[in-house]
């Protein structure tokens, strides 16, 4: 069976799958329970605790070890990521600077809830006011009676060996934030009300509830909402939820999400040769990110409209040096942001026909159809593209005696190799509607003296240009379904496999009925019994077993053409 | 399958057997005794000098038959051809390893990807990613740098930090230090305690850090029995990193020995910013490599460290010339062979920049006095790549060198043939010469428990 054979019965599988399930009602599946999991805080979430904790005028260089990419998402990589020596040291380091700031003279009046007696020695009483609530917001629960007493008892030392007490405060907060209470979401559980399993504690329902929508550590409200137990219902939770998507820092939650779907992480090491484009910058290449997830919190938050339009709406936002890519003008070209909307004349509509998606998916120097062609099928359509072939000769692709002038002759030259033709024919007739745009993005209308065909077809759905694509985009099944699987992996850390294909098909099919808003998802998730399901580690390792343990890694690099 | 080796049989070749069949307790005195016995390895103060094991990695390969000149057995004298020309100024610092296999029993070649993975962990992958046992490097460290600041220091010249090949697993990889302004400050800041300044005394405040750390670390080991067994193995190993900070604010307390060799090396400065944008250009590249070496390299003679690992450029090779529109990896694959000359002109050009980096970055170790010789002498370093011919993705013949002296426990200046025995040979004898106590090393058709004697002093 071809691969693109292939993908298409995938596809037809599952929307007959969400077929099947229309009839059957909207009740929520059961899932099987996995173990009670540790992940490891990326480094934006680091991030956001301490700004959210200090303020944001504190200096916060997060460089922790870098997750793996598993199942196309960091968030999955980060169920497994372990700490190395220099990962450690970093942290340490971390901690050690930001406490140090917390407690310097600057900051302390607003960090610090209490003032010592005596600055030189150590005060007891105001350490443990300021442990007890910022140790309750870094570990994400109230400190044990322990756990205090050693923050305690740590900053009484220090003060009295440095004749200092803020140099206490310092050591002990910097310690806090090195151990594995507070580098790891760790799945706190306590025994279920029958005894006979284990459920999650109201601190960790309100830590995945944090991180899925805010990306950060619970808020003190939040904490206080979990000691009074309102998260053991399923009203509680709802009413919570719905509290916390009204708030604006859902936009942090969702734009984390979309980093990490779309691997917007590439444009961290992107970089373009300054003399094919000029116009192209770091400045640039970071408000090119920032653009694509401006463009879709805009769209699927704040107007709250179909997740698929993502991919054909006109409305975005621009800067000067943006602008100046995209050849149009911008009232502030001074780099501020300002809202903007293509015309019918740009020929550009929905986040595939941003500077941002064909900078990233192209080579330093040149367009890449295959590139972008498998970035959609991988990260947008939850397709696997397979890597070529070791023996692989790309020399027609390049060779200066052809007649080859366009991406799209080339191509057909190079995939006439048997080996390669399967690969290609799933991803190149997608990229190459997307080749009136150059390695950085700007609009082209040839290549090398010669008139550039951009049409194509995504699985039988032709189209004549990129428009056509974005279209094809937003009507092809995969799209919703793409991002109700990678939704779900992201809140959970835990791919969607077999023992979830009910839930999640349960899913697709309320995402439809919700007419795809992406916030109904989210909710949909944030409140359903699967969310917060945990089961006691030995049988769930079993379980686990059986189906195959971790995920595949997706750290091939391998670029083609 | 044996290699080619020289019959020639002498007192030390007893030895060497020995070390190369099962007689695992014989390795280490073996070793001790070599060390020991070699007056040009002791210090100053009298005492022995350390042996330092390094690895330098740079991306594809290289030209066949334009970089090393082949040879039919193993014998002194390489053959240096246009692309590694530089390097013939270390031929007698350096030993070269061609013609061994990589068989990977079936399993995938991820490209670019399982060479490397094979030549450092013993080990194929099973799937793209995996990194399926730690790096040589990791095993020697556990072993040998046991009271240093760093247990290993990881830098990258190609500026992408998570290209760091050294692992002790796929979800245990550090990342690698990228500026040199952040690795001097890990370095030669605050923290570091100048072996050769007359007044030292130890902080109390570190004595009060240490402590809470300390007590922080058992209160944390209650806490790993609240966890299943997988993370359970997670939190081992999260042990085993504050371990290395805690021995960092032990050795703040001690006043270090004299060291003659450590000279604390001038602060680097920011890149102009217009650089930042042009990290991977070959030039920068070459620049920043240097820096880099001189840094890592006076950690060495200071002590900092005694396991160091390089990386020229990534497995990827994602490095650039200005105006080209592809980077070299790309280019290893769509260049077309320049008829007249045999080979891609660009990508000869890029293999011969890492040649040329790597016989720099021995210029760094041995341009650094150390007893009565140089800090390359008292270092093993193991370079190579992830392919042979990145053209066609060829992984047999992935060139390998082994250099510096090793403390005396290693001869130079061979050329090694393989004759297609595993590459795993390599990494074994390096384990071994390090004294690290294995019988073998790797899994399946890349385990071996043979070193190569020949090089063996």
């Amino acid at each position: 069976m071809s691969l693109l054979r292939t993908l298409r019965v995938t596809v037809n599988a599952s929307a007959l799958a969400m077929l099947a399930l229309t009839g059957c009602g909207p009740t929520e599946p059961k899932v099987a329970s996995a173990p009670p999991d540790m992940r490891r805080l990326t480094d934006e979430q680091y991030h956001n605790i301490v700004t959210d904790l200090f303020g944001p005028d504190l200096e916060v260089a997060v460089r922790s070890d870098p997750l793996t990419r598993t199942d196309g998402l960091l968030a999955v990589g980060a169920r497994t990521a372990q700490i190395s020596p220099s990962g450690f040291e970093h942290y340490y380091a971390m901690g050690k600077a930001i406490a140090a700031q917390v407690a310097s003279p600057a900051h302390r009046a607003d960090l610090i809830p209490c003032t010592p007696k005596s600055e030189t020695a150590a005060d007891d009483a105001c350490a443990t006011q300021f442990f007890t609530h910022t140790g309750r917001l870094l570990y994400r629960r109230p400190l044990t009676d322990s756990e205090l007493k050693a923050m305690v008892s740590a900053a009484h030392e220090m003060a009295e060996a440095s004749k200092d007490f803020y140099r206490g405060i310092s050591l002990g907060l910097g310690d806090m934030m090195v151990t594995p209470k507070f580098l790891f979401i760790v799945d706190e559980t306590q025994p279920s009300k029958d005894g006979k399993d284990i459920e999650l504690t109201p601190y960790a329902k309100a830590s995945r509830l944090s991180f899925l929508l805010w990306n950060t550590t619970p808020s003190d409200e939040l904490l206080d909402v979990a000691a009074k137990g309102e998260f053991n219902t399923s009203s509680g939770i709802e009413k919570h939820v719905e509290r916390m998507m009204a708030s604006p820092r859902l936009h942090t939650g969702v734009r984390a999400f979309f980093a990490d779907f779309f691997a917007l992480d590439k444009f961290e090491t992107l970089e373009k040769d300054s003399i094919i484009y000029k116009a192209y910058t770091t400045v640039v290449g970071k408000d090119a990110e920032e653009q694509i997830l401006r463009t879709v919190a805009d769209h699927v938050l704040t107007r709250n409209l179909d997740y698929r339009d993502i991919f054909t709406t006109k409305r975005t936002f621009m800067t000067g040096g943006l602008a100046r890519l995209y050849h149009v003008r911008v009232e502030r070209p001074d780099g501020a942001w300002v809202p903007y909307e293509f015309s019918d004349e740009d020929g550009r509509a929905g986040i595939l026909t941003q500077v941002g998606f064909n900078a990233m998916a192209s080579h330093p120097g040149r367009s890449s159809p295959t590139l972008r062609g498998k970035a959609i099928r991988e990260a947008m359509l939850c397709q696997h593209v397979p890597d070529p072939p070791g023996d692989v000769d790309f020399t027609s692709f390049e060779d200066p005696n052809s007649p080859n002038k366009t991406a799209r002759q080339r191509l057909a030259a190079h995939a006439v190799q048997p080996a390669c033709a399967g690969c290609h024919k799933i991803t190149d007739p997608i990229g190459l509607a997307l080749e009136n745009f150059d390695g950085v993005g700007q609009a082209r209308m040839s290549e090398n003296g010669e008139k550039i065909d951009a049409t194509g077809d995504l699985d039988g759905i032709a189209y004549s240009d990129a428009l056509g694509l974005g279209k094809a985009m937003r009507n092809h099944p995969a799209t919703p379904t793409c991002v109700v699987r990678r939704l779900w992996a992201y809140a959970t850390g835990r791919p969607a496999d077999n023992s979830t294909t009910a839930y999640i098909n349960y899913l697709d099919q309320r995402f439809a009925k919700d007419g795809y808003r992406l916030p109904e998802l989210l909710k949909q998730i944030a409140t359903s019994d699967a969310f917060y399901a945990v089961a006691k580690p030995a049988a769930a390792t079993a379980m686990l077993q059986t189906e195959g343990g971790r995920g595949s890694s997706t750290t091939s690099q391998e670029a083609v053409r | 399958m044996s290699i080619l080796i020289s019959k020639k049989m002498e007192r030390r070749a007893a030895l060497r057997g020995m070390l190369g069949g099962t007689a695992v307790s014989v390795a280490l005195p073996f070793l001790d005794c070599v060390l020991d016995t070699n007056g040009t390895a002791l210090a100053a103060t009298g005492q022995a000098l350390p042996v330092r094991f390094g690895t330098w990695y740079w991306g594809m390969g290289h030209t066949p038959n334009h970089s090393i000149g082949e040879k039919r057995r193993t014998e002194k004298g390489i053959d240096f051809l246009a692309e590694t020309a530089a390097l013939k100024r270390h031929e007698q610092n350096l030993n070269f390893f061609g013609t061994f296999g990589m068989p990977l029993d079936g399993r995938s070649n991820y490209t670019h990807f399982s060479g490397w993975v094979a030549n450092r962990t013993g080990s194929a992958p099973a799937r793209g990613g995996e990194i399926p046992a730690p790096t040589l490097d990791l095993l020697i460290a556990d072993h040998i740098a046991t009271n240093t600041r760093f247990k290993t220091l990881d830098v990258s010249a190609a500026g992408i930090a998570r290209e760091n090949y050294s692992a002790r697993n796929t979800d245990n990889r550090g990342a690698a230090e990228i500026s040199p302004v952040a690795l001097y400050a890990r370095l030669f800041g605050p923290e570091f305690v100048d072996p050769n300044k007359a007044d030292f005394k130890p902080d109390p405040k570190v004595m009060v850090e240490k402590s809470v750390l300390s007590a922080l670390m058992e209160d944390s080991k209650a806490y790993i029995k609240t966890v299943g067994a997988a993370d359970k193995a997670r939190l081992d190993e999260y042990f085993t990193s504050i371990r290395q900070v805690e021995g960092q604010l032990a050795l703040q307390l001690e006043k270090p020995e004299p060291n003659d060799a450590c000279k604390v090396p001038v602060a680097p400065q920011d890149p102009p910013p217009d650089r930042l944008a042009r990290v991977r250009e070959m030039p920068n590249v070459v620049d920043t490599h240097k820096v880099l070496g001189k840094l890592l390299a006076m950690a060495v003679a200071c002590d900092q460290t005694r396991v160091f690992n390089m990386v020229f450029t990534d497995n990827f090779a994602n490095v650039r010339r200005s105006g080209e529109t592809y980077t070299h990896h790309l280019l290893t694959h769509t260049e077309v062979i320049d008829p007249k000359a045999g080979y891609q002109p660009l990508t000869f050009w890029f293999n011969q920049q890492a040649s040329n980096g790597w016989a720099d970055y021995l210029d760094i170790f041995a341009g650094v006095k150390e007893g009565a010789g140089t800090l390359l002498d008292n270092c093993l370093i193991f370079a190579s790549s992830e392919t042979n011919y990145a053209k066609m993705h060829t992984i047999d013949g992935v060139p390998t060198w082994l250099a510096g002296k090793a403390g005396g426990r290693v001869k130079t200046g061979m050329h090694v043939v393989g004759g297609g025995d595993p590459i795993t040979r390599v990494g074994f004898t390096a384990l071994k010469v390090m004294g690290v106590p294995i019988e073998k090393w790797g899994t399946r058709s890349l385990q071996t428990g043979k070193v190569i004697s020949d090089i063996l002093a």
